[in-house]
């Protein structure tokens, strides 16, 4: 099987709004799951410091 | 194969900014839940880790803006026609439908299960049922059938405090179930005097808010018996011994000024000075609302200083 090709006159070709749209997308999807990331770590160090006291 | 058969005029390219899915969470009506949560959250007895406290107003301001998201995906129709909401993300074209109902349905299933893990799962229950109640029950049901839709639908507004209360203890008690009971009756003429001054889209829209379907005189009658109920109702807090004197001052004098404001609309029925008595009502609701719920956090903080 030929592997799949797109020639350049027929593929999408994103205007300069487009492509910019869509970077500040990426850009924002991006922050928000480093967001979540932190927000979960943040949520078990708290949580495993409400539930786990050490004791000295 | 080597032709994908796309071509350009098939394909929709997404224009839509972060900024429009900002504006899908209703960022206004965000920050005002954010607020009443923070209050019921000061208000309830109990430490709360910070950390946890913060992720907690986190996920309920979520789920709020995940509401309003799935409020818009609904409404589209409606918001199109409306002048006041016809620039919206999903009218305007920046946006489809089924994105944004990807969007909200993606935002609650988080900010239910973040809260679940790190409050409560009675707080997060109580959160699914705030989203569940204002997209199904308001928007679904309530809102283009019946001239009640804002009655009844003002629970999920003032739902934010119990699941604060409900984040820190775990339970509930009386005095959450109180702010909810301000906030519920507060909802009615704060949006039936923005509704006099709107009842031209309202209508144009088919929408069947109070002043379309029972008229205007019908509205000011009810934005004042609303008012003359929140007078007690703001003073309850006080009353019930779990806000201090200066709330009580407060929410006589703001109740006070409310009812007359309201009697100014019932009395002012015509032309320029009837809307802008409405407009104060409007404006001065905002304020009141804003003044029993920071009135009762400032005593809380204070009093956990001295």
């Amino acid at each position: 099987m030929t592997p799949t090709s797109i020639p350049a006159e027929t593929g999408i070709r994103l205007t300069e709004a487009e492509r910019r749209a869509r970077s500040s997308r990426n850009r924002a999807i991006g922050l928000a799951l480093a967001g979540l990331v932190a927000l979960f770590y943040v949520v078990t160090l708290a949580k495993l410091g409400l539930h786990l006291p050490f004791k000295g | 194969m080597t032709d994908i058969g796309w071509r350009q005029s098939e394909v929709r390219i997404s224009l839509a900014e972060p900024g429009d899915y900002w504006r899908l969470l209703k960022p206004r009506v965000m920050s005002l839940v954010v607020f009443t949560a923070f209050v019921g959250m000061i208000a309830a007895p109990g430490p709360i880790d910070p950390v946890l406290g913060l992720v907690s107003l986190l996920a309920i301001a979520v789920g709020a803006g995940a509401s309003g998201a799935l409020n818009q995906w609904w409404d589209a129709d409606i918001d199109a026609i409306m002048t006041r909401t016809r620039s919206r993300p999903i009218p305007a074209g920046r946006v489809t439908g089924a994105e944004t109902l990807t969007y909200g349905l993606t935002l609650s299933a988080f900010s239910v299960m973040t809260l679940g893990l790190a409050a409560n799962w009675l707080a997060a229950g109580l959160l699914a049922f705030t989203i569940f109640f204002y997209v199904v029950v308001y928007s679904m049901v309530l809102k283009r059938r019946t001239a009640q839709n804002i009655v009844i639908g003002g629970a999920a507004g003032a739902l934010p405090p119990v699941v604060a209360w409900a984040a820190v203890t775990g339970t509930l008690a009386w005095p959450p179930i109180v702010l909810f009971a301000i906030i519920f009756v507060w909802t009615p003429p704060h949006f039936w005097a923005l509704a006099l001054l709107k009842s031209e889209d309202y209508a144009r829209a088919g929408v069947p808010m109070l002043p379309v379907v029972a008229g205007e005189d019908a509205t000011r009658l009810q934005i004042l018996l609303y008012s003359l109920l929140l007078f007690p109702v703001g003073l309850m807090p006080w009353g019930l011994g779990f806000a201090g004197t200066v709330h009580g001052i407060a929410a006589a004098v703001g109740g006070a000024i409310f009812v007359g404001l309201a009697a100014v609309v019932f009395v002012r029925r015509e032309g320029a000075p009837a809307r802008k008595a409405c407009g104060r009502l409007f404006g001065f609701s905002i304020l009141h609302l804003f003044t029993l719920f920071a009135v009762l956090a400032g005593e809380r903080l204070v009093a956990a200083a001295f």
